[in-house]
């Protein structure tokens, strides 16, 4: 990224620190309400080795189950989009099971499947899998007309349609959905680890929050942002690396 | 090994759009379909491709019925239709590896041959539309079938580049044994290809003329001024109007 785009938001991030250091400091307002910047910044250096155990947990925990997430919605929309008829009957079901809140669904995970990794892997698998699934249907379902005229004219088979062709001209749709999913499964996971978990980021976060060590919730707040963004940049990176034919935009 | 269009007829609802058209393709001959846009020539390579299948009429390929049936044409479309993310090589031998044998080598020799050499890793979105042309000609002259059916490939290219075009086309196709099928609607591009011109009216298509052209083989460039090419132009108008 050049430093001409750059400049600005990190100018009015900055900014925002300073207002919010001022405001703390001026309204003589008690860290456990809310701390100031340099307070989160010590003490995110002084509980930084005893937090590591918590984020490598958490990173573990959403790595696994995003992949599982990524499985499912590829397979789940190669699935749809090879029989129609199975479509046709499940995407409404499809649609309607996202509006079930995660939240309530966590803890009946917890009494159906154990206080272990499982319930938690699921949730953050099941939140990903939804957008996944369906920016890969999309991207099936937007197969350049023309190359479809000349796989047919050639006599291509179905499996040769669809792995030359539909597979490789959806990997763009595939990753737009990834990116989107990759953005929240971080929080996803903080948010299942808070309703019981051993280690975690989530329980690092209740534990401080619950004794008002409100400057480490702060420190959760902001590692979880950092991880968010990384994983982001994980998968803008994989798909720039997957993508390379697509750099200077595809003909159009 | 031959093509043989016996009495076809196609429509779509109650428009008839190919009426009684035959025709053959002998092995090693270039034959050329012109006619007015919307003659339904397209859809006349729809039905032999396979795509669509014909109310009346036979197609058979070598003495074998192939009415309706998909794979025995090579084919290359109008506009380039390559694959985005395949290289050029990659791209050149994807009809090959449609049917399972992809030759590799053969392809590198063409696409040097094409002055393509040093674009063999490059992406389709980085070639001309005459290099786009290259490509994707090779890559149906590398499909094993016999037949090759071309789509007013170069209708979208310039007028220099389609020149150039022609020759090139012609240049690589005398040392290859395959029937070509070429759709276009332009006269001189039928003339200097060919060695039989298809002549459609429109609505619904039906056989016009057949016309075979005289000039020998090697063609070059010099055909296009000779007195005997006009005066066959001025036919072939006459014939079209």
């Amino acid at each position: 990224m050049k430093f001409s785009k750059i400049w600005r938001p990190a100018l009015a991030l900055l900014l925002f620190l300073f207002l919010w250091e001022g405001l703390t400091r001026f309204l003589e307002i008690e860290p456990w309400v809310l701390p100031a910047p340099s307070l989160i910044m010590k003490e995110m250096i002084e509980v930084f080795p005893s937090f590591t155990p918590h984020i490598i947990s958490t990173v573990k925990l959403v790595l696994i189950g995003f992949t599982f997430g990524i499985l499912a919605g590829i397979t789940t929309a190669t699935i749809l989009h090879v029989f129609p008829k199975v479509r046709e009957t499940i995407m409404p079901f499809l649609v309607i099971s996202q509006n079930v809140p995660i939240i309530v669904l966590a803890p009946l995970f917890m009494i159906w499947f154990g206080m272990g990794d499982f319930p938690k892997v699921l949730i953050i698998a099941m939140t990903a899998f939804f957008p996944i699934a369906i920016a890969t249907l999309d991207g099936f379902g937007q197969t350049d007309r023309e190359l479809m005229h000349y796989m047919k004219m050639m006599g291509a088979t179905r499996k040769q349609i669809f792995f030359k062709l539909q597979l490789p001209h959806a990997i763009p749709s595939i990753f737009s959905g990834i990116k989107i999913a990759a953005t929240y499964s971080v929080m996803t996971g903080v948010v299942a680890e808070w309703l019981g978990a051993q280690q975690g980021i989530g329980v690092f976060m209740t534990l401080s929050a619950s004794s008002y060590r409100t400057p480490r919730v702060f420190v959760a707040i902001v590692v979880t942002i950092i991880l968010s963004l990384a994983f982001f940049g994980l998968f803008l990176a994989l798909e720039k690396l997957f993508t390379r034919w697509n750099r200077e935009g595809v003909e159009k | 090994m031959s093509l043989v269009i016996e009495e076809l007829s196609k429509s779509f609802g109650d428009r008839l759009i190919l009426s009684n058209l035959s025709f053959t393709l002998k092995r090693g001959e270039f034959v050329s379909i012109i006619g007015p846009s919307g003659s339904g020539k397209s859809t006349l390579f729809h039905v032999i491709g396979g795509l669509l299948v014909p109310e009346e009429g036979h197609i058979t390929l070598n003495g074998t019925k192939i009415t309706g049936e998909r794979g025995h044409m090579s084919y290359m479309p109008q506009q380039p239709s390559l694959f985005p993310w395949r290289t050029v090589l990659q791209n050149a031998t994807l009809g090959s590896e449609l049917s399972g044998a992809p030759n590799e080598e053969l392809a590198k020799q063409l696409l040097q041959k094409a002055n393509l050499g040093d674009m063999l890793k490059a992406y389709p979105h980085q070639l001309s539309g005459g290099m786009k042309q290259r490509v994707a000609f090779i890559r149906a002259l590398l499909s094993p079938q016999s037949i090759m059916c071309l789509d007013e490939p170069f209708s979208a290219l310039d007028s220099f580049t389609k020149k150039d075009m022609q020759r090139w086309l012609l240049e690589t196709w005398e040392q290859y044994d395959k029937s070509i099928l070429f759709i276009t609607h332009d006269i001189e591009e039928a003339l200097f290809l060919s060695d039989k011109i298809i002549i459609l009216s429109t609505n619904p298509a039906t056989i016009k003329e057949i016309v075979e052209v005289p000039f020998s083989r090697p063609r070059s460039n010099q055909l296009y001024l000779s007195e005997e090419f006009l005066q066959w132009k001025k036919k072939i108008v006459e014939n079209l109007l």
